[in-house]
């Protein structure tokens, strides 16, 4: 979806402002958030695309004033009315009223070593051989859709050539709305900033995305 | 609970105002202690585990892990081929593994050539090698203009390049996360992997700084 945060070439935001000496978190509540939002993910009712998609749906006003653990606390309020594990009633008087269902697994303090350390890998086979090789130019596609897609807005439409070939990956677009993981090629592909951004480009940078094979045609 | 004006995050924060809160939770504070224990009291999470999470972040992943990655592949010209052609087997070799760090591609500065890591998405970030990302890496700043001048960006941490110095900017958009390792500074001939480790620094494996020299470290 064209949503808010799809940033890359916006204006306007200000400067980045690093933070010297920057602490892990700012708030005793952001720690909770980071906590509740990993553990909440790992009941594995939800895939990390469909919790992308969730955030990246917050209102475009709303995604721009709130930080990123705001985002995420958002975005997983949604995720947990979606799949039924907390109500508005909930919500709303700050404890448990309804009951959830079972969920599929729940992390226990002592397994969080091996599942932080184990990660959750999105490499998968892919039956077809690649389509495209090193070297290959291609063109990105021109498309604007209504769900979750990892082709930033920039890159849409462009010209550029795969760098390298990288593995087969879960396909957010589908996997991101319950519709599977129909594993793609995914390829990294370079771009020109002149390409990119046209006139007045830096002459000296080049962008590369990761992009699954269907986001690509031949050049 | 009063937000710090020296924070630099997003502007224009629902509750970036001067004034403290003596008698009640800071909206989002309470927002996710209300989450916490909804969840809790359901059965459905348990408090210990985010304890162990937080505790893991704070104290055993971060930035360090990946120094030693960096010393090493200056130090040994075969991990550096093997960090190039699979960072992710080579960086798993020194104990580093786990979320967001499944799938790791290491990319080289060279004299002609700069790389910089960027998310335009949202936070993609390599937590096994660098931790949590600092705020501005997630925040729009960040993300809208290192695709576009990423020249300004480098600007504001300090960094200045010469013109015709490349750069390759690199945007996350899939499951591969990003390491940069920095041009190894002069003067560190024969030096420990464990001395040169403290030259390398959070940003330069961003690509937003360049390892300290010597006399800095």
């Amino acid at each position: 979806m064209n949503g808010p945060h799809d940033l890359g070439g916006q204006m306007g935001f200000g400067p980045v402002a690093p933070e010297k000496d920057e602490p892990y978190f700012h708030a005793e509540w952001e720690k909770r958030a980071l906590g509740v939002t990993l553990t909440a993910g790992a009941m594995g009712q939800w895939t990390i695309d469909e919790s992308r998609h969730a955030r990246e749906c917050l209102h475009p006003a709303d995604y721009c004033s709130s930080s990123y653990y705001e985002i995420w606390i958002k975005a997983l309020e949604t995720l947990l009315k979606r799949h039924g594990f907390v109500s508005a009633r909930d919500l709303a008087e700050g404890r448990a009223v309804d009951s959830a269902p079972q969920p599929k697994r729940v992390l226990k303090a002592e397994n969080v070593p091996a599942v932080l350390a184990k990660g959750g890998p999105c490499d998968r086979p892919v039956d077809a051989p690649a389509r495209f090789k090193v070297g290959d130019r291609v063109r990105t596609k021109n498309f604007h859709p209504t769900g979750h897609t990892r082709l930033p807005r920039y890159a849409r439409d462009r010209n550029g050539v795969v760098e390298a070939v990288r593995d087969g990956f879960v396909f957010p677009d589908t996997n991101a709305h319950g519709k599977g993981e129909n594993p793609q090629w995914v390829y990294a592909v370079v771009f020109s900033a002149a390409e990119i951004w046209g006139e007045g480009a830096d002459p000296t940078l080049t962008v590369s995305i990761d992009a699954w094979e269907s986001y690509l045609e031949p050049a | 609970m009063r937000a710090s004006a020296a924070r630099p995050r997003f502007r224009r924060m629902p509750h970036d105002h001067d004034h403290h809160h003596d008698n009640e939770l800071d909206p989002m504070a309470a927002r996710v202690k209300a989450l916490e224990t909804i969840l809790t009291q359901k059965g459905l999470i348990d408090p210990a585990a985010i304890d162990a999470i937080v505790e893991t972040y704070e104290t055993k992943v971060g930035p360090r892990n990946g120094a030693k990655v960096v010393a090493k592949a200056w130090s040994d010209p075969a991990y550096a081929e093997w960090l190039k052609k699979d960072a992710t087997a080579a960086i798993a070799s020194l104990g580093f593994t786990g979320r967001q760090g499944e799938h790791m591609q290491s990319v080289f500065n060279t004299p002609d050539t700069h790389n910089l890591v960027v998310c335009t998405l949202c936070s993609c970030y390599p937590w096994s090698v660098l931790g949590l990302p600092p705020v501005w890496y997630k925040s729009p700043p960040y993300r809208s203009k290192a695709v576009i001048d990423p020249r300004g960006v480098l600007s504001e941490f300090g960094v200045s390049l010469p013109a015709e110095t490349k750069i390759r900017v690199w945007d996350s958009t899939a499951e591969l996360r990003y390491l940069v390792v920095p041009l190894r500074p002069k003067g560190t001939e024969g030096w420990s992997e464990e001395r040169l480790a403290e030259l390398v620094t959070r940003d330069s494996m961003i690509g937003t700084g360049l390892a300290l020299e010597p006399q800095a470290a």
